[in-house]
């Protein structure tokens, strides 16, 4: 290789290096405000921000959900399987809001440690099947003598 | 450190030659139709017609036949654009500066209907059109690099100087190739993790998956025949004084 293009791919190749590195030290300093949202053991440790909005994210727990009042207004439980915070929202859920689903909901912490939700968004997993391969493993996992 | 065979090199010397180029690719043409269209076909039936509904999202999820193959393409195309330009850059190809410039169009397209199919399907499925996660922000900074690649390229008149410019810019860039990538994982995001390019087994069925790895083949054989198609226009521009150039176009007209 002439010494010219041997100097050029040194000089990209260190340039290359010097981006990486410059970036990779900007989000470490930015890492938490990348979080779009804080998990539920946050919340409880007191590492979400009081008074103020923030995004909570976590799985519906199974037959928590519950409409208190016989409104608008739905009361549920979040989880990251550690940590449950309770929550209230009022308005139109998301189609795919279900329980033993993942959601995002926007809002803030009250008193009594309840989260009051403005918004609620359905985060959806990366499985894709169809509905009879998601029964059949429903019907597999549930008999405790698993061949496995 | 730099041994490559002799005949490799010769083989993309020869490749690199602007009249020796543009006769092949004359005759790759229609072969690449060819393939084109009959993997789409393939992929948009499997896709549409064979492939079964999802168990939670219904028959809403097979926008994901435009919407995955088109990121895929949003993030290779750009790899392949900032190599071509760094080859461009070291050896001083003209081939490789003119398949950087090519590519950056279709690359921004194929981001852009990424953004847009991925908005239209958060609508229904997530509640909002659009989130600054750290997935989506990505994105759209990368549909931000491919418009500013475009825009330097076109506001200096020297083009070999242009590409130069534009290969540097589409380097410093390729940081935000992996930061795409992993962001779903490194940080939490609203956007799900990663179905198909992860190091475990895919987790979607196999009758949805093989018309997406078909739809993903084809978009790459649409991005081959769309930046063949620039490239040799491109060529012709920048070689227009060039005898092989000027014996084409008498070729042509007698």
């Amino acid at each position: 290789m002439k010494p010219a293009r041997k100097q050029r791919l040194i000089l990209i190749t260190l340039m290359l290096i010097g981006a990486s590195i410059a970036t990779a030290f900007a989000l470490k300093s930015f890492n938490e405000n990348l979080m779009y949202f804080f998990s539920t053991t946050d919340v409880v440790d007191g590492k979400a921000p009081k008074d103020a909005l923030f995004r909570l994210g976590g799985m519906v727990i199974k037959g928590t959900v519950e409409r208190p009042n016989d409104g608008m207004m739905v009361r549920f439980k979040l989880t990251d399987f550690s940590k449950e915070v309770t929550v209230e929202y009022t308005g139109i859920l998301p189609d795919l809001f279900r329980e033993g689903q993942g959601i995002v909901a926007h809002g803030k912490l009250n008193d009594k440690g309840v989260f009051i939700a403005e918004e609620v968004l359905a985060k959806h997993d990366e499985n894709y099947m169809p509905p009879e391969v998601k029964s059949s493993l429903k019907n597999q996992s549930a008999p405790a003598t698993n061949p496995k | 450190m730099f041994l490559i065979p002799d005949p490799v090199v010769r083989f993309f010397h020869r490749m690199a030659s602007p009249p020796h180029f543009y006769a092949l690719t004359e005759k790759l043409m229609p072969w690449l139709v060819v393939i084109f269209v009959l993997l789409t076909a393939a992929g948009l039936y499997g896709g549409l017609y064979l492939a079964p509904s999802d168990y939670q999202q219904g028959d809403s999820y097979r926008i994901i036949y435009i919407h995955v193959p088109s990121a895929w393409m949003s993030l290779f195309i750009y790899i392949v654009m900032a190599v071509a330009g760094g080859i461009g850059l070291i050896w001083r190809i003209k081939l490789a500066e003119v398949v950087a410039i090519s590519s950056a169009p279709i690359g921004a397209s194929f981001t852009f209907i990424a953004l847009v199919t991925g908005s239209l399907w958060g609508k229904p499925m997530w509640g909002t059109w659009w989130v600054w996660d750290a997935r989506l922000t990505s994105e759209l900074i990368l549909l931000f690099l491919y418009l500013g690649v475009i825009g330097l390229y076109g506001a200096i008149d020297d083009k070999r100087v242009a590409s130069k410019a534009i290969a540097i810019l589409a380097l410093v860039g390729v940081v935000n190739i992996p930061i795409i990538h992993y962001s779903v994982e490194w940080w939490n995001t609203l956007h799900q993790g990663p179905t198909v390019t992860k190091m475990d087994k895919p987790s979607i069925h196999i009758t949805m998956l093989v018309p997406l790895l078909l739809m993903a083949l084809s978009f790459k054989v649409y991005y081959i025949i769309a930046m063949l198609q620039r490239a040799r226009v491109e060529l012709l521009q920048r070689e227009r004084n060039a005898q092989w150039v000027k014996l084409l176009l008498s070729e042509d007209a007698s």
